[in-house]
């Protein structure tokens, strides 16, 4: 994850480099100093962690007791035992979309924090994806909080469980990528309302809060392939312990898409950061 | 490489951005420890230079070698032995002074001892070693410059790029850095600097090119470019009223020729430019025209600069 995409071709390769583009080292040195950044508002972490939890508490456990239990295929759950793999995935997509779309644009347009840092040894590559990098370190970090809560309310029914917290890192990367490449398009502020726009369905509709077999047939394909849905139903099987060789195919989605906006984010960035 | 082969070598170099050219196929080059310039007006083509030089911005076309290597495909390289001081501040405003120091030595893959010890003399040459943990925001003008120039010397560049460094300040804070610079000079930094301060080209550049509409219309040292564009005095007219300054413009531009001046009318004044000042002002009085101020001064870079790239004011 490190070094997605191969992200530059006329760059020769070097020994210390992890892909065509991308120096680990020096990605590394953009988290470094995200994390000098963010040690002087380290209460911004405590949202992050909350939100969920809040989440969990209201919808999961409240609404929870009115609604009972859920039939998903042959089985039953308890509501807030449904409620809780959606909302872990919901938040990794939050987070990595934060972080790579609202962020980056400020210090990308307005800051002009990258203007400074393409004067050193690091090029665009590095800078891209030492951002995405961060963005999955935060979306980690949240998400193991999460899991640890999601214990301790007694919703995790499987071993498989521990594997939530790399699958919140793929739909991390998975969003990190497309925010980035989402963001170089940009032109101010006000374009964020098409992230909303994107991200606020997606929440709401992507089986986070009641199982795809609720919609019609053409809607239902609609949402199994949005990457919401994908992350959903991936940290859903992990948690219920519905783990198969299936899954496979939700990881290649979350990798391939978060690769593929990774790669059209550095080209773009090179051409606005360096004309 | 070090011996005589220079710094920076450019042929032909050329820089466009569509159809737009911005910079017209320029050869100059520098040398180890001199301190060379790019003047010329705004939108010449001085900073699509610098940042190709700066290896954050392909050349469309030329040569261009710096420190030897080539910018295509040892940007990295380059960079870790160049400083750069852009034209606006890009100072990490979510980070104090020093973390901005200490993030820019990890940028170059310092080890943090280094950084500290480096940090701690930047501060001192900066005089900013009171505003260590403040952030950067509140800085004023002069002391975020004053930043800026000490973190691009973080690395202990070989080579220190400064695109307009003293544009906005007050002459208080312009005369403290050009002291740092002056500093850096004798400590054998070879050092690029655009401006269009002539002011400043002439206290600071051993050598300088003055650019217009993307290349390059002069080259040569302050004095140089002074004899060889320029009279030795200018004799500065004014008048109390157009109408007597345009009838004595009328009246120098037939007779000063006699007293070896040659004549500019400007809006608000006429400039004789002239071997010998004094003796065109006697001319010229005795010729009857009737100033209502004379000024007699030695030509400077700011009449070469003029005569050179024209008054009008070209903008975009």
């Amino acid at each position: 994850m490190t070094a997605p995409a191969g992200s530059s071709v006329e760059v020769p390769r070097h020994r210390g480099q992890a892909l065509p583009g991308v120096d680990r080292r020096r990605a590394l040195r953009i988290v470094e100093r995200n994390a000098l950044a963010y040690r002087r508002a380290w209460v911004v972490f405590l949202t992050g962690f909350a939100e969920p939890v809040l989440y969990l508490l209201s919808i999961g456990i409240g609404v929870g007791a009115l609604v009972g239990e859920v039939v998903v295929g042959d089985r039953t759950t308890p509501y807030e035992v449904f409620v809780a793999p959606g909302l872990l995935a919901a938040a990794a997509m939050n987070g990595a979309v934060f972080d790579t779309t609202f962020n980056f644009f400020v210090k990308f347009k307005y800051a002009r924090t990258y203007d400074a840092v393409l004067a050193t040894p690091l090029r665009v590559g590095d800078v891209a994806a030492g951002e995405v990098i961060w963005a999955l370190g935060r979306g980690a970090a949240y998400a193991g909080a999460f899991l640890v809560a999601m214990l301790a309310f007694g919703l995790v029914g499987s071993a498989w469980a521990v594997l939530a917290l790399p699958a919140a890192v793929l739909i991390g990367y998975a969003f990190a990528g497309l925010g980035l490449a989402a963001t170089t398009w940009m032109r101010s502020f006000v374009d964020f309302d098409y992230v909303m726009l994107a991200i606020i369905p997606m929440f709401l509709f992507s089986a986070t809060f009641f199982p795809l077999d609720r919609y019609p047939g053409v809607l239902a394909g609609l949402v199994a392939v949005t990457p919401l849905y994908q992350g959903v139903a991936l940290v859903r099987a992990l948690v219920t312990g519905d783990a198969g060789p299936g899954l496979l195919v939700h990881v290649a989605y979350l990798v391939a898409l978060g690769t593929a906006g990774l790669w059209v984010a550095v080209r773009r960035l090179r051409l606005l950061l360096q004309p | 490489m070090q011996g005589g082969s220079p710094l920076i070598h450019a042929r032909s170099l050329t820089k466009r951005f569509g159809d737009f050219v911005a910079v017209d196929g320029i050869d100059f080059e520098v040398h180890r420890g001199e301190t060379f310039g790019f003047l010329g007006p705004n939108g010449a083509g001085k900073s699509s230079t610098m940042r190709m030089i700066g290896c954050v911005s392909p050349i469309s076309a030329g040569t261009l070698r710096i420190l030897g290597m080539d910018p295509v495909t040892d940007g990295p390289a380059i960079r870790s032995r160049l400083g750069v001081v852009p034209q606006e501040d890009t100072l990490d405003t979510e980070l104090t002074v020093w973390d901005n120091l200490v993030i820019y030595g990890r940028y170059f893959g310092l080890t943090r001892a280094e950084i500290r010890e480096r940090a701690t003399e930047l501060l001192a040459f900066a005089r900013l070693e009171e505003r260590a943990r403040d952030r950067v925001d509140p800085l004023s003008g002069g002391m975020k410059r004053r930043l800026t120039i000490a973190r691009a010397l973080i690395n202990r560049p070989e080579l220190l790029l400064l695109d307009e460094p003293t544009t906005g300040l007050d002459p208080q804070a312009r005369h403290l850095l050009w002291e740092r610079l002056y500093r850096l000079k004798r400590e054998g930094v070879t050092q690029v600097i655009t401006t269009h301060y002539m002011d400043e080209a002439e206290q600071l550049c051993d050598r300088l090119v003055i650019m217009d509409r993307a290349r390059i219309v002069a080259e040569g040292s302050p004095r140089q470019l002074i004899e060889r564009h320029a009279t030795r005095d200018v004799v500065e007219l004014r008048f109390t009223t157009h109408d007597e300054q345009d009838a004595a413009a009328e009246a120098l531009s037939a007779t000063a020729g006699g007293a070896g001046a040659e004549v500019e009318p400007l809006p608000d004044r006429i400039l004789l430019y002239t071997g010998d000042g004094d003796g065109t002002v006697a001319a010229v009085t005795g010729n009857g025209v009737q100033p209502s101020s004379v000024l007699v001064r030695r030509s400077t870079l700011e009449d070469v600069f003029l005569r050179l790239t024209g008054r009008t004011l070209e903008d975009e």
